[in-house]
Order: C-alpha cells, then structure tokens, then sequence
C-alpha cells in the first residue's frame, strides 16, 4: 500500500508541512525532511521550484527565486533524495508546476520518483482533464498518487468528477487566493468546511493555503483529515534555518 | 492542414488550459460562452460601432511609394497605428470589455508591456464606467512613462510588478494571480494571442478585422484581396494574428512573422522565441519558450518592451513548427534604423515594436511586383524617448 494511503487510515488529524527545496541552502533538503519527521510532521511536500510559480504568493515565490538561484534543479533534488528512505518513513510528496517535469519526461520523471520511494505529486498547473487524458496511466504504473486541487468556486459536480478519479487525498485550498495571503479563517471559509465535509466523498480531504498557526490548524482539522502549512513554515526557516524546526512544530501541534 | 484552433483548444500540439484548479471556474465560464457572446447580433453590432465611431475604422491601407521604390516592390501599410491610443491593441480591449460586461464582470484586471494594451485597457474601462487595474514591471513603468501616465490620467491603477525580471512575463503572472485572488467579479483582458485556451482564440477573432479590413481595402485599390505576403512583428502575436487570420488558408499568400533578436540571437539578450524556444508551459498554454534545459522559463531581451516575451502564441508556434509561417529575427539596431528610414521616408514614426517587422526589407528580398502588407502595429510616440537617446537627436 502507498504510504499516503497508510497515512491516512491512521486515526489522528494530520499535519502536513511544505518547504522548498534546496532553500534556504541548497543541501538543506534532506536535513529539512528529516527533522520534521523527527517533530512530529506526518507527511511532506516538497517544493520543486519553478521560475514562475502562478498559484504562490510573495513568499513562495521567494524561496523558489532563492532555490533556483541556489542551483536546485530536478536532477539536483533526486541525487539528494536518492537515499531518502534508509531515514525516512512518512509519505513524501513533490509539489511543482509543470513545465519542468514536462521538460524531464514525464514517465522518466515518475520512474524516478518511484525508484526513490516519493509517494505522489501535487502539478497545481497540470488540470484534472489533461492529466487523465495524457498522464493517469503513467502515475498508475509507477504507483504515485496524484493530487488535486479543488477551492471554494470548485462545482459540486467537479469534486465528484475529481474524488472519482483520486486515489489519496484531496486538497483543499482554504479560499480563493495564492499561498500564504491569508490571516485567519471566517464564517465563509467554515461554511465550505462544512459544505465539503457534508458531501461525503471517498477521498479524505486534506486543508492548505492559509494556515499559519495552532489557531487556524485546529479550526481546519475540525472538518477535515489534516490540514498543510507552507508559507508560514518557509516564513520560519528564511529566519531560523532547519535545525531548529521543533520551535515551529511545536507551536502548531501544542 | 488546419491553422485555427480545433475544438479542444489546440493549434496543433500547442495550446490547451495548463491552469491552477484556482483559475478553472473563469477560463471554464469564458470558454462555454465567448463564441456564442460573440455571434450575438447585439454583440457585433456593438462591438462594430465601437471600432467605426471610437476606434476610428477602418484603418487606412496605404500604399507605401517611397519605402516601396526603396526596396523594388510593393510595399503596403496597415495603418493600425491611427487607431484610437495609438496601435492595434484597443481592437482587442473592445472586444474583451464587451465580452466582460455580458459576463456580468465589474472589475478589469491587464498586464502590460510597452503599455499599449494597458493604455487600451484603462480607454475600455474609462468608456464604459470599470474599474481597472493594470499589472506592469517595474522596468517597463520606468522605460515606457508616457504610457503610465496616460493610464493614471483614464483612472486606472497601475500596480508594478516586482518579481523575476520584472517586464512583461512577470506582469503577466502578477495579473494571474490576482485573477486566483478575484475570482467572481472580475475579468482579466489577457493583451496577446496568449494564455489558456479560449484567450488566443477569442484575441485572434478580436483582431481579425485587421486582415478583413485588408482583403476588401486591396480588391479596391489593385483588384484582387490577396497579397503575395503579410509580415507583423510578433511578441505574444495579436496583431500577427489578426493580419494572417483570413489568409492563413490561402496558399497563395506567403506569412511572415517577425521576432526581436534583441542584441543578436547568439548573444544570451535576445527574444527570439522560435529559434531559442522549445515546447513547455508558458501562462498557462503549451507553446514554444524560452527556457533552460530545466525547464525554468529565461529572461528575454529586447529593447521594445511590447516584444520582450518569452514564449509566443500557440498559435504562431504551431505556424513555425508546420512551416506555414516563415519566422525572421531582428535586431535592437537594424530596428531602430528601419524605424528613423521610415519616419524620413514616409512620414510615419512607427512604434519599435513595428520597426522590428520593417527591418525584415534588409534582409528578404521581393520581386518587384510582390505586394507585401505589412501591419504597422503602432505608432512611436511612446517610443520618443528611446529613439532620442538611442540616435542622440
Ligand atoms: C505597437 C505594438 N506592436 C506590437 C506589439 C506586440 O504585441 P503582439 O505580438 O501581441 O501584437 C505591441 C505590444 O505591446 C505593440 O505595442
């Protein structure tokens, strides 16, 4: 069985966490991921940069300029995950836009994934339509689990469309926006909460896009099976680095 | 061989909605309604009297004798510079504003390069009573004042856009993501044959009276609708798009696209898109671009901002990749020496973005009877301050 799948079954609300790889320094990646396993974190997403990152705010945007700049490319990111799971053991996922896996090859850029034991991918910029036209059976044979996205503005008949065709979570951005541009959630943002948790998918639901802090991770795991933090982690490391994650950790968790 | 868009949205390989889920209402709600808004008598009819009694057209096909005996052929100008704001950018914004208020939209957001779509869009948005934000990079707010200016005064906001190189590609991404953050009440007014499908479509159809206008403007002053070639200099290829469109299945009637070489296609400061272009995601569209073997997208170069993009329509890619299109490269310098012939030629100071399709006569050479249409997109009052520093007049 996958191990997002495994994930999810457990019993407990999930904290995922998103960083940038190779940022702040470009051989943090590894450190990053080991030490929020470490502290507690259930399941990564790790950011492939991309020059031009649509669906991310100022500070996403950010890490990735600084990431790129550091030298992260994709071959970069698998040498050094290469040896990821004699250390690691909780789902990790590649989160990027498109174009440079279109520009690696799909399949090899699945095969690689699979060899080096990454679970799934998020493609915000790859839509439901095209990836089940021209790339489910590739995600299929190499075991990966493909995420969607769905937002407020989402059709009802759309999310039943995506829970068909998702074999893991789906993602939930919290309301109209890029990452990170969002304080708090409000009567509107609970009402969808509540509208998605009501239509009982297959899918368990995971929350992102705007959650920050204990705060809005609790009030976002009270509808759904976890909830994804990015911003505000990359926020974190940018001023303290990754060896001192557990002072991050531990204010959501506690 | 088809050159317009088939029914899923592509050109070919190229095109289609690369799109965050974010953006899928929108471009969704444009896609299921722009034809049949479009082919609304009430539609035509507005959008018609727009461009006669507002625009100012048709624009004038003039037959350009100086340049012509300069070059031994037939040389004929498109004049979209006389448009209302100065190039063929409004024809599009017309189209587009009309579209949005059947929409039900309340709120325009653009991106701008040289500032002549952004211009065109605060005119659409003044003229109907919308409120209107135009996303532009920083370095183009500082090359291209004039055209800043004119926004503030027609009540636009003007928003720099700070990131990456902060020209034209960055705009772009900055007026998309607050298309993600506005979802509702808003319409973007992409400027160029760019962008997730329907955008190139729906830009094309709005410029294509531009090659409407020519065929019955040619059958009256030499008798026949066809010319041997159409030329436009391409940055994203709206005004491209509109020249070729009702020639693209006319064999007879050669294309020529014309890109900015920027400082020499070699040079590392260029914009030549389909030489150093290859297929990837650009702004949500498959098409040729500029990128690094990582799929990075690279910063173009050119000293005309309205032709400093990276990628090129999916459209013109797909005319490159079939060959239907020849596609030549031109320098920042043979461009603005074909921009100060032409001013001594023929009296018309044309933008730098159309000097770069001029430029293409120093290189091709046409028999003598040839008729060449050439779209001269815009007129250089923007540019003003560029051709003063750059000849030291
Ligand atoms: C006068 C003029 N011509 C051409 C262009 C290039 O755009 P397009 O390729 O969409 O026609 C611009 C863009 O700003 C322009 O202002």
């Amino acid at each position: 069985m996958n191990r997002i799948n495994k994930k999810l079954q457990e019993n407990k609300k999930l904290l995922s966490i998103y960083f940038t790889a190779g940022y702040p320094n470009i051989n943090d990646t590894v450190t990053t991921i080991q030490n929020l396993e470490k502290n507690g974190v259930d399941m990564i997403e790790i950011g492939l940069p991309f020059s031009d990152p649509l669906a991310d705010g100022p500070t996403i945007q950010d890490s990735s300029t600084k990431a790129i700049k550091n030298g992260m490319t994709s071959e970069v990111l698998f040498n050094q995950l290469k040896d990821i799971r004699k250390t690691v053991n909780i789902p990790l996922i590649i989160m990027g836009y498109f174009n440079p896996m279109f520009q690696y090859g799909m399949e090899a850029f699945c095969k690689k994934c699979q060899d080096i034991g990454v679970d799934g991918l998020i493609i915000p910029d790859l839509p439901v339509d095209i990836y089940n036209a021209e790339y489910k059976s590739i995600f299929e044979k190499y075991g990966l689990i493909n995420v969607f996205l769905i937002t407020p503005q989402t059709s009802e008949k759309r999310i039943r469309f995506i829970d068909s065709i998702s074999n893991g979570f789906i993602y939930m951005v919290s309301s109209a926006s890029t990452t990170g541009t969002q304080s708090g959630f409000g009567d509107q943002q609970t009402a969808y909460f509540k509208r998605i948790a009501n239509m009982n998918l297959k899918n368990p639901q995971i929350i992102g896009f705007g959650i920050s802090n204990h705060e809005t991770f609790t009030q976002a795991t009270q509808y759904a099976k976890g909830a994804i933090i990015g911003s505000a982690f990359v926020k974190h490391v940018t001023k303290h680095g990754v060896d001192t994650i557990n002072t991050f950790t531990n204010t959501i968790l506690n | 061989m088809n050159y317009n868009v088939d029914e899923k949205g592509y050109y070919g390989e190229f095109g289609g909605a690369y799109i965050p889920e974010m953006l899928y209402p929108n471009v969704e709600e444009l896609r299921e309604n722009y034809l049949k808004v479009i082919a609304e008598p009430d539609f035509q009819k507005e959008f018609n009297q727009l461009l006669k009694d507002y625009v100012g057209r048709p624009s004038p096909l003039y037959f350009a004798k100086r340049l012509s005996e300069k070059y031994n052929t037939k040389i004929y100008l498109k004049r979209e510079d006389l448009n209302h704001t100065g190039a063929h950018k409004i024809n599009n914004t017309i189209g587009q504003i009309l579209m949005a208020q059947r929409l039900g939209k309340t709120r325009i957001i653009a991106e701008t390069g040289a500032g002549q779509h952004g211009v065109a869009t605060a005119t659409v948005c003044a003229l109907m009573g919308l409120e209107c934000i135009v996303y532009m990079g920083e370095i183009d707010i500082a090359r291209q004042a004039p055209n800043v200016a004119r926004m503030k005064m027609l009540g636009a906001k003007v928003v720099a856009a700070l990131s990456g190189s902060r020209t034209l590609k960055d705009a772009t991404n900055e007026a998309i993501r607050d298309w993600i953050n506005n979802p509702v009440d808003t319409h973007y007014i992409i400027g160029s044959a760019i962008g997730p499908h329907p955008y190139p479509d729906m830009v094309t159809r709005f410029q294509a009276i531009v090659s409407e206008e020519i065929k019955w403007q040619l059958k009256e002053q030499i008798g026949r609708e066809n010319p041997d070639y159409v030329v436009a200099c391409i940055g994203g290829g709206s005004n491209a798009a509109g020249t070729y469109y009702h020639y693209l299945h006319e064999p007879d009637v050669g294309i020529i696209a014309v890109e900015a070489a920027g400082l020499g296609i070699d040079s590392g400061e260029s914009a030549a898109t389909s030489v150093l272009g290859k297929e990837g995601i650009i702004h949500g569209c498959k098409t040729l671009l500029m990128q690094t073997k990582d799929g990075q997208i690279t910063e173009p170069y050119s000293i005309s901002a309205g032709l400093d993009y990276p990628g090129v329509g999916p459209m013109h890619a797909h005319l490159a990749k079939t060959g239907r299109a020849e596609f030549v490269s031109i320098t920042d310098d043979d461009a603005m020496n074909a921009g100060l012939e032409l001013s001594k030629l023929e009296g018309i100071i044309p933008a730098i973005e159309t000097s770069h399709a001029l430029a293409m006569f120093k290189y091709k050479t046409f028999k003598p009877d040839d008729v060449v249409v050439v779209n001269l997109s815009g007129r250089g009052d923007k540019d003003l301050q560029n051709y003063i520093d750059y000849f030291k007049i």
